[in-house]
């Protein structure tokens, strides 16, 4: 057990997840022993095995609500954190596993555990702002790095994260590609997706499949539209949707506006 | 803590550090004798399986890599080869080599974070990484160096480290220039001068004794050391390809664990990864990684998973080489991809994540949609035997206290480099001594 320092305290936590946005942390190759030069990580279970009690100055939140368990835990965390902040689409959006919103969970215990009696879950995945008060919330599937650090730096310095909210069109613009919808007829969500990857899918001439969710002010369903002008199958278009942030409220909204029109997907 | 009698003793290690996912340790002794050891993974369920029925045959490299940070071309390669089998297309050539190429990138990253961030700090009597580099900071920057390069390297070919957006069903979406490749070449360059230091490093470690005594299973392809194809293999004389599988491995679901439980049939429990390929393809390695090997003191038949530890080095080691070699050799091909028709069937598809193979099976129906889907994590399979091996390790420690105890088999546990987020689709230890 460590004693007090006189370092901003940081706890990263863990709920249904990938590990990949509290790894993002440990890919901060160039960067990571400046950051533990500048704050105390008091818990954080994949890098050490050291712990230091609460309260924390940050936490830092991966994963969705998906057990009784984690609601009760959740709040603990809250109790004992000065700041909050969530990293990636499963906790601030529900993630992929909120595919089994859809769904009977308990078709899906069977279709994956013999014995569904063992397991304890929830019928949902929720973002962790259905549970607490968060204070800032950090897209993607997964997050990127620079914006780790920015968020870090942010809080640490006690100001606003610099955080875009507009969508990858605009980084497509910056980056100078040429639009893979208008010039090769490419499905893109790039329009109605949050700005943060650096438009990568465009890059490499794919469409953008929303994995940092919706932006600020999107309009899916003009999106939609103008992909069935495409030629975009409806099944394909609510597959599109209903992928790492299917909750999302404009996504969920859009896919179910289109299961609604033609019957269940 | 004071000493317990050890007749009667229950403990627990409650949330398992530096490993990969959520899980725990649960320990019974009786009469002074071991009753049960459980690795429990307490991980909440993830319904991966069940979310790809009714998907599109080419969704399963974007969704299944999301079942781990950590390993994400594991899932997309083995998802497409399972696939392109189930259409009746094999991709070779040069668009194989990416991939392979692609695959190298991720084997030197998830080892080199395996040795440097979770499993080094054991040796040297620290909680972790950060507490190592507090006394030794340039030995922990060599290693977040190494693991850099290998994340650039799926960067470069994948888009992004973590679940990368330039893999699909046939191929890419975009493939490198042959100038771009050779641009990477001084940093590959360095990542192998690297890994030769980081294989010196670990081999002078102090190593408990202790020896893994069972099955030991790892893909086989001649010509090549075991990353994207072959036939499973093992010590005692399996020889199968992906679609027996079920003909030979059973797996249950066990009250205490989110993750299935593989054992083969009228044998038990197996071992797979580095000891594993290592054992089983020691003469597939490019001749500076087995030279390194002979030179760190391994045998062809190293059995101590405290030593993993050398096998992971000389693995980056023989990744970083291997992965040079195909820069030399790659030539831009035509397209990017090969056309796959989506058709009636079944298929079977794996490759060696770095922890071990994992394989994907998916049924699909004539327009390419889902009907069924099973992936086997290798973490899954080899927990049966962590635990076979922990019971050993505990009976050969009852002397320890439960602190000490419990630290130690942690220990062995970190050894085998669970990765409990795959496994969930998985560790907390107790001992309950009376």
């Amino acid at each position: 057990m460590v004693t007090s320092t006189t370092k901003p305290t940081i706890a990263v936590w863990k709920f249904a997840s990938c590990d990949g946005c509290q790894l993002t942390l440990l890919d901060c190759e160039d960067e990571l022993l400046a950051v533990t030069d500048r704050v105390q990580i008091a818990y954080f279970l994949e890098a050490t095995r050291a712990t230091i009690a609460g309260p924390y100055d940050l936490s830092i939140v991966e994963g969705s609500v998906t057990t009784e368990h984690d609601i009760e835990r959740i709040r603990t965390i809250r109790e004992s954190s000065r700041f909050l902040v969530t990293v990636g689409a499963c906790a601030t959006s529900g993630g992929i596993q909120a595919l089994r919103n859809y769904s009977d969970i308990d078709e899906y215990l069977g279709i994956v555990y013999a014995t569904p009696s063992f397991i304890s879950t929830l019928a949902t995945s929720t973002p962790i702002s259905d549970h607490v008060h968060v204070d800032f919330e950090l897209r993607g599937c997964p997050i990127d790095k620079h914006q780790l650090l920015e968020v870090l730096t942010a809080f640490i310095g006690e100001r606003r994260p610099n955080v875009a909210g507009h969508s990858v069109c605009v980084e497509c613009k910056l980056r100078g590609n040429v639009c893979v919808m208008v010039s090769n007829g490419t499905p893109c969500l790039g329009p109605v997706t949050h700005a943060g990857c650096g438009a990568l899918c465009p890059s490499y001439a794919r469409g953008c499949y929303g994995c940092f969710g919706p932006a600020e002010d999107s309009n899916p369903t003009s999106m939609s539209e103008q992909l069935e002008r495409l030629g975009v199958a409806r099944i394909d278009l609510v597959r599109m949707l209903r992928t790492f942030n299917t909750n999302a409220e404009p996504f969920r909204a859009e896919s179910e506006r289109l299961t609604a029109q033609r019957g269940p997907a | 803590m004071t000493q317990r009698p050890d007749t009667d003793r229950t403990f627990t290690v409650e949330a398992l550090a530096r490993v990969e996912g959520e899980g725990a340790m649960h320990v019974v002794i009786r009469d002074g004798q071991v009753r049960l050891v459980q690795l429990r993974i307490y991980e909440p369920p993830r319904f991966f399986e069940a979310f790809l029925r009714g998907r599109a045959y080419t969704e399963p490299p974007d969704i299944t890599a999301r079942i781990c940070g950590i390993c994400p071309v594991a899932y997309q390669m083995s998802s497409c080869n399972a696939i392109e089998a189930a259409c009746g297309i094999t991709v070779d050539g040069m668009l194989g080599d990416l991939r392979r190429l692609l695959y190298c990138g991720e084997w030197i990253e998830s080892h080199t974070l395996h040795i440097y961030l979770l499993h080094a700090p054991d040796f040297f009597g620290y909680d972790g990484a950060i507490e190592l580099a507090g006394a030794h900071r340039a030995l922990v920057q060599r290693g977040l160096d190494l693991k850099k390069i290998g994340n650039q390297l799926v960067d470069l070919l994948g888009g992004r480290a973590i679940h990368p957006v330039n893999v699909r069903i046939g191929g890419f979406y975009r493939v490198p220039t042959e100038a771009e490749l050779q641009a990477f070449r001084p940093r590959l360059e360095h990542a192998r001068d690297l890994a030769l230091e980081t294989v010196r490093w670990v081999a002078g470690f102090d190593f408990p004794d202790h020896q893994w005594h069972g099955e030991l299973v790892a893909l086989r392809q001649p010509g090549e050391y075991p990353i994207t194809r072959g036939r499973l293999v093992s010590t005692m004389g399996l020889d199968i390809g992906p679609e027996e599988f079920d003909q030979h491995v059973v797996e249950e679901h066990v009250e205490h664990s989110t993750a299935l439980h593989a054992r083969i049939l009228s044998r038990g429990e197996y071992l797979l990864g580095p000891l594993a390929r290592f054992a089983l393809n020691y003469d597939e390695l490019t001749p500076l990684a087995r030279d390194a090997a002979v030179a760190a003191g391994l045998s062809s038949d190293e059995r101590n998973p405290f030593r993993s530890i050398v096998v992971r080095a000389v693995e980056v080691l023989h990744a970083c080489d291997e992965g040079l070699a195909i820069i030399d050799r790659y030539r831009e091909p035509d397209r990017p991809a090969i056309d796959v028709q989506p058709r009636a069937g079944v298929g079977h598809g794996w490759t060696e994540a770095p922890r071990g193979m994992l394989l994907h099976r998916y049924e699909l129906d004539d327009e390419g949609t889902i009907l069924t889907a099973r992936i086997v994590p290798p973490t899954s399979q080899n927990q049966a035997g962590i635990e076979r091996d922990l019971f050993h390790f505990v009976e050969e420690n009852l002397d320890l206290v439960d602190d000490e105890l419990g630290h130690r088999a942690e220990q062995v546990i970190r050894s085998y480099d669970p990765c409990i987020s795959c496994a969930t689709h998985f560790l907390d230890l107790t001992v309950d001594r009376s």
